[in-house]
């Protein structure tokens, strides 16, 4: 039974492991660039479980384009997809920030350890 | 940082990239993809043409190129758009739908082949919307080419 | 020490994860779908667009898009902002 669980819901433990990946890059990383890249990890991972619930077991994509015969009422469920391309756009727009902002400290600094970029400087 | 493999493969790739994007956008409300998903692909293919080009060059190309306005009339246009529903109806209703206008022929219900000519204003939306991605994502690598490019002296 | 202990809170809020992903509803198998459904046999006679995701973000849930719309066009002059030539500084 277990095992039988383990099997079906690969995805959400795919979803765990990389929020697992994301936080600790989050957290153990000193360099910017890599606590950006934590974020990006966190992101897909939260996209990837939105996707993961909207799918119902068989279904076929929402798009009456030439679909077969047996996609009529049998469609994965569109909103979270919707909700997700949102999410994906969002996601380009602030990682361009932060990349930015990474940028604008190592200029200002002259490093991008977390940890040395403290104390102010004019 | 640029070759000549690169270059050539840019001359090839860089047209049937901005064509593949276009035609997602324009094809949003038919098959998979539409505004964002199109000019995410129209942005990456004006890329390609930023990074594999030398400093000056790209600046003397992107000079006549009006990313801001196109930003800003992608907003403007989108909200035009929606704007239109208030013609008796409420904000962001679809009015061009079945109205014999542009894009606005009438859609079968059911499985069907899939018509351009289909859509309201969810093929105008999308067509500002790709719009606006596209300036935004395109002036994002730019400036981070171009500041960030080759002039390490500078910061 | 810190670090320890920093391992420690973050190795159990993995076991926390994978002990939540258990207990969760199965793979393919969504809890509420009467919305979805609405959307997906009401959509080409309401939207008029074969791509029922489509539909969704541009005609019901407009002003999602409208929302993100300025959040990518604050990003974009916020990055233009940070990264403009510094004449003026340093």
């Amino acid at each position: 039974m277990n095992g039988n669980i383990i099997a079906i819901n690969f995805p959400f433990i795919v979803v765990a492991l990389l929020l697992a990946l994301g936080f600790y890059t989050i957290g153990f990383k000193r360099n910017l660039i890599k606590v950006v890249i934590g974020v990006e990890i966190l992101e897909s991972a939260v996209n990837l479980f939105l996707i993961a619930l909207g799918y119902v077991k068989g279904g076929y994509a929402p798009i009456y384009t030439l679909a077969p015969k047996k996609a009529v009422g049998n469609m994965v469920l569109p909103t979270p997809q919707a909700l997700t391309l949102t999410s994906i756009v969002i996601g380009v727009a602030v990682s361009a920030l932060m990349l930015a902002f990474a940028v604008n400290i190592y200029r200002h600094y002259g490093t991008l350890d977390v940890t040395r970029i403290r104390r102010l400087r004019g | 940082m640029t070759t000549t493999i690169i270059k050539t493969t840019t001359r090839i790739l860089a047209s049937l990239i901005l064509v593949f994007g276009a035609y997602i956008i324009l094809h949003g409300h038919l098959t998979p993809g539409g505004g964002f998903q199109g000019g995410a692909v129209f942005a990456s293919g004006l890329a390609l043409l930023i990074v594999a080009c030398e400093d000056e060059i790209v600046k003397k190309r992107f000079e006549k190129v009006p990313l801001s306005p196109l930003e800003s009339i992608g907003a403007l246009g989108f909200l035009g758009t929606a704007l239109l529903g208030l013609m008796g109806y409420t904000f962001f209703k679809n009015v061009i739908a079945n109205s014999g206008f542009i894009f606005g022929g009438k859609t079968p219900i059911g499985i069907n082949p899939g018509y351009l000519n289909t859509g309201g204003t969810l093929a105008y939306m999308n067509i500002f919307v790709g719009m606006k991605v596209l300036a935004g994502l395109t002036s994002i690598v730019l400036i981070f080419f171009l500041l960030l490019g080759g002039k390490k002296d500078e910061w | 020490m810190r670090k320890a202990l920093g391992l420690f809170a973050f190795l159990g809020f993995t076991l926390f994860l994978l002990a939540a992903t258990m207990s969760l509803r199965p793979f393919g198998a969504p809890p509420h779908t009467e919305m979805d459904h609405y959307f997906i046999t009401h959509a080409q006679e309401q939207a008029s667009a074969n791509n029922v995701v489509t539909s969704i973000v541009f005609d019901y849930r407009g002003f999602d898009t409208l929302g993100e719309a300025t959040v990518l066009f604050t990003a974009v002059a916020g990055v233009l902002m940070v990264l403009r030539r510094k004449e003026v500084s340093s």
